[in-house]
């Protein structure tokens, strides 16, 4: 890997914020970090960029490293256009350079005709494209971003991970952390995370193929080992033994991740 | 009789139509979930069925009643903010919310959360306090229950118990009216109804809702200028699975920008595609 973090660990207050986490980071590829509430996902953000002591393991990331935090980072207070003008002073980039460049970004978010408005008056979608773009803007090789398409809905989602496609085309090493499993397919590797430790992680076709034991699907409960998923059951047996009146099926990356979540309660 | 319907159900805000002649029902034993982009009038539809907001035109209504004639003990609601009190425990804001209704507050036992009864809300992880909002939305035994993105940020363990406890409430006869941004969790419910810009655009199973359309799937290496292409197309691109999914474009236009080189195949769109499809 080129970049990353290897065997890392972090206590906050002596509770551990992260257990033993290693997630490599390379040149035109996205890696997708899962997880709820509290899994670590913003502590394994701010950890790469720099932000976090680590009590364990190693970091290393390029010299530049762009970061969007879970708040956007827009300025409410300024426009559109100003908050780009705002981030290129601040990497001291060439005037003309950097006119070209925003209007290329304003171009792809198309974000050219808010150009005007007040951060504050931008839909979130609107808002969290900005971000990105801010976050862009100076041509990083490394871009990590934290929960960028929370709370927004399907349509802006799509459009944002468009975006942040390109980017990763441009020969960018990209983070991206969601609260939305099913994002983790538009990466090339995922990271599933709960209370800090590793549920999952790899490409997707050996998280998938990595399942301790075999999933089947049930018209029923199955006792402590099923749970619902959609209009029917899912039944995890951990020794791989059949279940009697179940069907085997191929789990996905919900249900590898569901898995490993019971697995770990149980043990 | 339907336990919850909107019936040419209208709200303008000034020049604003925020929800327009939209018509549904949620029958008892049904989870029927409210889908749609930010803005496209889901929350003010949840707010005139609860009651919350007058209608500017429709009718709201709960067991064929108008909402103002409700008696409001029927309904159960889960605000996206939970509504707890965070200095308040687990117990304490279940009795609060059971005298508020005059019923006795349900046994935490019972819900599988006696051992955080005595904690206070505000030191409980999300996902343990969006199973108590739940368990505080149901306790005085609601016929009718509105739940606003119940499950967002949530792992997917403890979104398939918050799932499982949504199924055994409907399964005791509850119709359930739920909104998400999950488009996976589409599937929990037993009918979507679709909104753009304050209208239906689908309703129906997921199933029933992707219908005929269809998706693209491009595999092998695609250019950078034909993938700026089928953006300027109109097509919006995607990467899944070491391979790219167009959706607003058919099959014949994308082979057109990519070339011979590469595989190009029309396929099952998946539920968040048909969504952008039917949104737009």
């Amino acid at each position: 890997m080129r970049w990353g973090v290897q065997d890392v660990s972090i206590m906050f207050g002596g509770r551990p914020a992260l257990s033993d986490v290693t997630l490599g980071l390379n040149p035109g590829h996205i890696a997708v970090v899962v997880g709820g509430d509290g899994a670590g996902k913003t502590t394994l953000c701010r950890t790469i960029v720099g932000l976090e002591q680590i009590t364990e393991g190693e970091v290393s990331r390029p010299d530049r490293t762009s970061f969007q935090p879970e708040s956007s980072g827009v300025w409410s207070d300024l426009t559109t256009l100003e908050n780009l003008e705002f981030v290129a002073r601040g990497y001291d980039l060439d005037a003309s350079h950097a006119r070209d460049r925003i209007e290329e970004l304003l171009d792809v978010t198309e974000l050219g005709e808010a150009r005007h408005r007040l951060g504050r008056q931008l839909s979130g979608g609107m808002r969290q494209k900005l971000g990105v773009a801010m976050a862009v803007l100076s041509e990083p090789e490394l871009l990590v971003l934290d929960e960028p398409t929370t709370g927004l809905d399907p349509v802006s989602r799509l459009e944002l991970w468009s975006f942040i496609t390109r980017s990763a085309r441009e020969g960018r090493a990209v983070l991206v952390s969601s609260t939305y499993i099913d994002e983790a397919v538009r990466g090339d590797t995922v990271l599933a995370l709960e209370g800090g430790t590793v549920l999952a992680s790899g490409e997707i076709s050996d998280v998938l193929a990595g399942m301790p034991g075999r999933l089947f699907v049930s018209e029923h409960k199955q006792g402590a080992s099923s749970w619902r998923r959609g209009q029917s059951w899912r039944a995890w047996s951990g020794d791989g033994s059949p279940i009697p009146g179940a069907r085997e099926i191929a789990p996905d990356l919900s249900d590898v991740v569901t898995v490993a979540a019971l697995a770990g309660e149980q043990s | 009789m339907s336990s919850i319907e909107a019936r040419s159900l209208t709200r303008t805000f000034g020049d604003v139509v925020a929800v327009d002649e939209l018509s549904f029902q949620v029958h008892s034993g049904e989870v029927v979930g409210l889908l749609g982009a930010n803005g496209a009038g889901k929350t003010t539809t949840m707010r005139m069925l609860l009651g919350l907001l007058p209608p500017s035109g429709g009718d709201a209504l709960i067991g064929d009643q108008p909402i103002a004639r409700v008696d409001r003990r029927v309904m159960g609601y889960v605000p996206q903010g939970l509504g707890l009190y965070p200095d308040l425990t687990v117990a304490e804001n279940l009795q609060f919310a059971a005298a508020s209704f005059g019923v006795s507050a349900p046994s935490l036992d019972d819900e599988g959360l006696g051992d955080i009864a005595d904690l206070r809300v505000g030191d409980i992880s999300l996902g343990l306090r969006r199973r108590v909002a739940f368990v505080v939305a149901r306790g005085h035994d609601p016929s009718v229950l509105i739940l606003d993105e119940p499950t967002s940020g949530v792992g997917p363990l403890g979104r398939a118990r918050l799932w499982e406890t949504i199924r055994e409430t409907a399964d005791r006869g509850t119709a359930v009216l739920v909104s998400t941004h999950y488009m996976e969790e589409a599937e929990e419910c037993d009918r979507v109804v679709l909104m753009a810009r304050g209208r239906e655009v689908a309703s129906g199973s997921v199933h029933e809702v992707i219908g005929d359309i269809r998706s693209v799937g491009v595999d092998g290496h695609v250019s950078e200028e034909a993938l700026d292409e089928i953006g300027a197309s109109g097509g919006t691109v995607l990467m899944a699975d070491r391979g790219w999914r167009v959706v607003g474009l058919d099959v014949e236009e994308v082979r057109q920008i990519v070339g011979p080189h590469s595989r190009v195949d029309q396929v099952a769109a998946s539920f968040e595609e048909a969504f952008v499809v039917l949104s737009s």
